[in-house]
């Protein structure tokens, strides 16, 4: 079923997501991958704030190539999700509500999904140039100094992805 | 004794870094149109058609197939009446991926450590591969590795009662085990024989193959054969969403090896799998 979804939301509208829906999402999300997520649960442990709030926010996993001059970004497919599996029930916890990746998850995250509503979509790897596409805007908003692994907010538009894990524990895998 | 200057070699790096990262080789762009004509699985289709979409994207617009432009895999076989002149040859080739990485804006993917994690910001180093051969030329063979496939990439030491089973099994395991992970249809590169590393080797270097093009060698070319087609019964599917393509070649390699081994090196690489030769 192919449907439209503004991001970020709520936990209403994770409950309405079934694994299998084809979903364009509109909206701003957050982009951070590994390095990017080691720091956040590094800032927290030592008691510091997130780079930003993540209440009902949708993490990207995913570290672009460079922009071209007069590009807004420039590849920006997914990576694999697993490598954040360390990091992610934490940061569902405190109220994220969205991942956009590729792959399967760890038992954790499919757990901490249930827990707190939360919905794991699969955008088409390796379709990066595509992807590109729906993306309208881009800046660095923190973590600069890891390059392609800096942490960004982006606005997508129609951007195509897959419910692959909901959070009533649907799992296309 | 032919003298070639390593800035030529530099040159050619780096040109071909830039062209690998947008444009598919033939023989992987033919694969993933006649898989979109095959799927019968609809999400499959609608996904092998976003990536024939996305090679277009990418060649019209000079934006990376895919924002993983990975780590350079380089095979040189450098021919013994060869001479060459001006520089370090391993420095020349490192200048040509960092002043191709930096101009073709492509990911700059490297750490210098695997531990301390800090990226060195031009793409290198480079892993490379020298072979010295026979004549007066210099091949360079570019393969930009990602990871989401080579991490799922495995080496098995089997024994050699395991026989031809034992690495049917392998293979299946890999393959099953890196899913939707390794961002499929896949190409699976296999080394049979050799130690320990050299089986690895021989898997990396059976990807720069052409698809579609078999080995020499009788029971072999039957393995690859039978290998895809078990390979695309496991319903993995384009995305690992289930349908008819999982991978489009399996390109099988073999070496001698000892009485009392029989190692196995399965490494996948994604529909996104770039190589380009030269010779100079």
């Amino acid at each position: 079923m192919e449907k439209h979804v503004t991001v970020p939301f709520d936990k209403s509208v994770s409950e309405s997501l079934k694994a299998g829906d084809y979903v364009f999402l509109d909206g701003t999300v957050y982009v951070a991958r590994d390095a990017a997520h080691k720091r956040m649960t590094q800032s927290l442990a030592a008691g510091n704030e997130l780079p930003f709030d993540i209440k009902d926010q949708t993490i990207y996993y995913m570290g672009p190539s460079p922009a071209r001059d007069g590009k807004v970004i420039g590849s920006a497919g997914p990576t694999t999700a697993s490598r954040m599996d360390k990091y992610a029930p934490q940061l569902l916890d405190l109220g994220q509500t969205g991942m956009i990746g590729k792959g399967r998850r760890s038992q954790a995250v499919k757990d901490a999904m249930i827990r707190n509503k939360a919905t794991y979509f699969a955008a088409v790897g390796g379709a990066g140039a595509l992807l590109s596409k729906c993306i309208t805007s881009s800046e660095v908003v923190a973590y600069d100094d890891l390059g392609a692994e800096a942490v960004r907010k982006l606005t997508i538009k129609d951007f195509p992805v897959i419910v692959v894990m909901d959070c009533h524990g649907g799992c296309l895998y | 004794m032919r003298e070639i200057p390593v800035e030529s070699i530099t040159e050619a790096v780096s040109e071909m870094c830039i062209k690998v990262c947008h444009e598919l080789s033939d023989d992987m762009r033919t694969c993933l149109f006649d898989a979109y004509e095959k799927e019968t699985s609809d999400i499959g289709k609608k996904i092998l058609g976003q990536l024939k979409d996305n090679l277009a994207i990418a060649k019209e617009e000079m934006i990376p197939i895919c924002q993983d432009t990975g780590m350079a895999v380089i095979f040189m076989k450098v021919g013994q009446d060869v001479h060459l002149t001006g520089g370090d040859i391993t420095d020349a080739v490192n200048e040509g991926v960092r002043r191709g990485y930096r101009e073709g804006f492509l990911r700059k993917s490297v750490v210098a450590d695997p531990i301390e994690r800090v990226n060195t910001k031009d793409n290198t180093p480079a892993v490379i591969h020298y072979e010295i051969v026979p004549g007066d030329k210099v091949g360079i063979t570019l393969a930009p590795k990602g990871f989401g496939s080579e991490n799922m990439s495995r080496v098995f030491m089997l024994k050699p009662a395991d026989g031809i089973e034992g690495v049917k099994a392998s293979i299946l395991e890999a393959v099953r085990d890196a899913g939707p992970n390794a961002c499929p249809p896949m190409v699976v590169g296999v080394g049979i024989g050799g130690t320990f590393e050299k089986c690895a080797l021989l898997a990396k270097e059976a990807l720069t193959r052409p698809a579609g093009e078999h080995s020499p060698i009788g029971y072999v070319k039957d393995l690859e054969e039978e290998m895809l087609d078990a390979i695309n019964e496991l319903d993995i599917g384009p995305a690992g969403l289930g349908g008819k393509c999982t991978a489009f070649a399996v390109n099988i390699n073999t070496y001698p090896t000892h009485i009392a081994g029989l190692p196995v090196a399965v490494n996948i690489c994604c529909h996104v799998n770039r190589h380009i030769s030269v010779e100079i």
